[in-house]
């Protein structure tokens, strides 16, 4: 990170002075209002870097305490790696309602959203940072949060699963949008016979320099299957397993929901590889390592399940703050206590630009974050 | 004594107390990535002599981790040393090697 002086302003950002005197001019609020501080508005912006669930989560606790937030998200729209989905797991509850509601919370009077805007470079200024947007727009603000999030793996980099060159072959991602639609369909329009989900797709792969699990992807398998079931009931769903890790609550229910109920065959062993047949299915190789056997089948569709990388922003950021941690995530204070803090004073970190997290818990995250962001204005 | 039509058959258990855990960590030590399998299967999947002669990769070095030699060194023969398995490993196991320095230890240790 840039560290200097002497800043650079936008028309309507204070100058890092000016950042200083109204921070003091916080702490004696609190000192005098100590009881009912939330009903004093704080005279300062909160940055938040990110309107993912963590980023919106944490505005509307910023702003219940009455301190005002101003929300930069890249893209035009606001929860895009939560609406992309159509049903999230543990309990099938629909993902756009989900984000609706978080969206909605972000109409309020002291939430600036900025969508379409990327923050591309960070300064750190005596008690300040200014944040530089792809506009070339600065905003300076005593506090940050980074809620930069998560980018899917893109199984392109696993050539040798042919997603990209074969149409038969999906990630889980294209699959979600099948079963909004309630069009899972195999690459000729019809029916599928065959369904066949591979895990650990861009995780658990020295090959492609994730070492790591990214914890969602087995649950999200089980809860796929079951409702391709659900819609098609006729068709044939096989699980291709290294290891199962259904660990959170009601995943291992829902496991046993869909070898009971749904019939899904669960099958242990990686598949090595795909190729097409000439009617435009795919033909997988794997071993069933329970059997000690290598085995051969043909499917309409493999769903490739793709893990959890840092998103080119918390990449690009991560660096330009020193605060890169392993693969490109960024790296907290420490994971126990100071999760949310950064070795930095003032810049704060929620959500899945730290590591792979489900919704849940990028939104405890991001409330959390809050808290320790009040904590540290009110000082 | 009655004839119930079959026979008491050889214990088909690995009797680990007989296990000589020094010629594993002899291979661990030449090819140390070996340690870091998991079992997933990449390996015998993609091979190509498994494909066609029953050979499984997997199997040879899990039985080889549990000091059951017997046959091993005939098995590997079909082995062709292309290294498919060592490009499909996600654990990194350089399997190659590890096949060049088994059939060695085995050789060797007869
Ligand atoms: C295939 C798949 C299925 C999943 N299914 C489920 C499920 O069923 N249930 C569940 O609980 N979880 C599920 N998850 C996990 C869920 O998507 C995440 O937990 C959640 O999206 C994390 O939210 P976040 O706010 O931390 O990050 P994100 O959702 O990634 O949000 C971060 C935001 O920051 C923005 N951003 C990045 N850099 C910048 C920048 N420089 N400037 C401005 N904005 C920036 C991005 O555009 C993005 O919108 C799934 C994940 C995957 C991959
Ligand atoms: S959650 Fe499951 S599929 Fe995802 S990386 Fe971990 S073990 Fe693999
Ligand atoms: S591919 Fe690698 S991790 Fe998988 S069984 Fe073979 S050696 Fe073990
Ligand atoms: S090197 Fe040997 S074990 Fe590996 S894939 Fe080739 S033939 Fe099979």
């Amino acid at each position: 990170m840039k560290e200097r002086e002497k800043p650079v302003h936008g028309d309507d950002n204070p100058k890092p002075r000016e950042v200083k005197r109204r921070l003091k001019s916080t702490k004696r609020i609190s000192r005098r209002k100590r009881l009912e501080f939330e009903e004093v508005e704080l005279p300062l912006q909160v940055a938040i870097i990110g309107g993912g669930v963590a980023g919106m989560e944490a505005a509307s606790v910023l702003t219940e305490h009455r301190c005002p937030v101003i929300l930069f998200e890249a893209r035009p729209e606001l929860g895009v790696n939560v609406k992309n989905k159509y049903k999230i797991f543990p309990d099938f509850s629909d993902a756009g309602r989900l984000v609706e509601t978080m969206t909605k919370a972000m109409d309020h009077p002291l939430i600036t959203v900025n969508k379409d805007t990327e923050i591309v470079e960070i300064i750190r200024e005596p008690d300040a940072y200014t944040l530089l947007d792809n506009k070339g727009v600065p905003h300076t603000v005593p506090a940050v949060l980074l809620a930069s999030g998560y980018e899917p793996f893109d199984a392109k980099r696993k050539e040798e699963l042919g997603f990209g060159i074969y149409e038969g072959v999906i990630n889980s991602l294209q699959l979600e949008d099948m079963l909004r639609e309630h069009k899972v369909l195999n690459s000729l329009g019809e029916d599928p016979r065959r369904i066949v989900f591979l895990q650990c797709v861009g995780s658990r792969d020295e090959k492609v320099g994730n070492h790591y699990c990214s914890k969602i992807c087995c649950i999200t398998a089980v809860k796929q299957a079951i409702e391709v079931k659900r819609q098609l009931p006729d068709t044939e769903v096989y699980v291709f397993y290294m290891d199962l890790r259904l660990w959170g609550q009601g995943y291992e229910e829902l496991y046993r929901e869909a070898q009971e109920q749904y019939s899904v065959r669960f099958v242990r062993g990686r598949i090595s590889e795909a190729a097409s047949t000439f009617d435009g299915r795919v033909q997988i190789k794997s071993e069933d390592t329970l059997l000690g056997q290598p085995l051969k089948m043909v499917t309409d569709l493999l769903v490739l399940m793709i893990g959890m990388e840092a998103s080119p922003g918390t990449q690009k950021l991560g660096k330009t703050c020193g605060l890169e941690g392993p693969y490109g995530f960024v790296r907290s204070k420490s994971p126990h206590l100071e999760d949310n803090l950064s070795d930095k004073p003032g810049f704060f970190l929620a959500g899945t630009c730290k590591r792979p997290m489900h919704i849940a818990e990028a939104v405890n995250d991001g409330r959390a974050a809050a808290l320790e962001i009040i904590k540290y204005l009110r000082k | 004594m009655a004839d119930f039509g079959f026979s008491i058959s050889k214990p088909q258990s690995i009797d680990t107390n007989d296990m000589d855990v020094g010629r594993l960590q002899a291979l661990e030590a030449k090819v140390p990535s070996f340690k870091r399998c998991i079992n997933c299967g990449a390996c015998t999947a993609t091979c190509s002599a498994g494909q066609f002669g029953g050979f499984n990769i997997r199997r040879i070095h899990n039985l080889y981790r549990w000091d059951q030699r017997k046959g091993l060194e005939k098995e590997l023969q079909q082995c062709m040393l292309c290294g498919k398995c060592t490009l499909v490993c996600p654990r990194g196991v350089n399997l190659r090697y590890l096949i060049i320095r088994l059939r060695k230890a085995l050789a060797d240790n007869k």
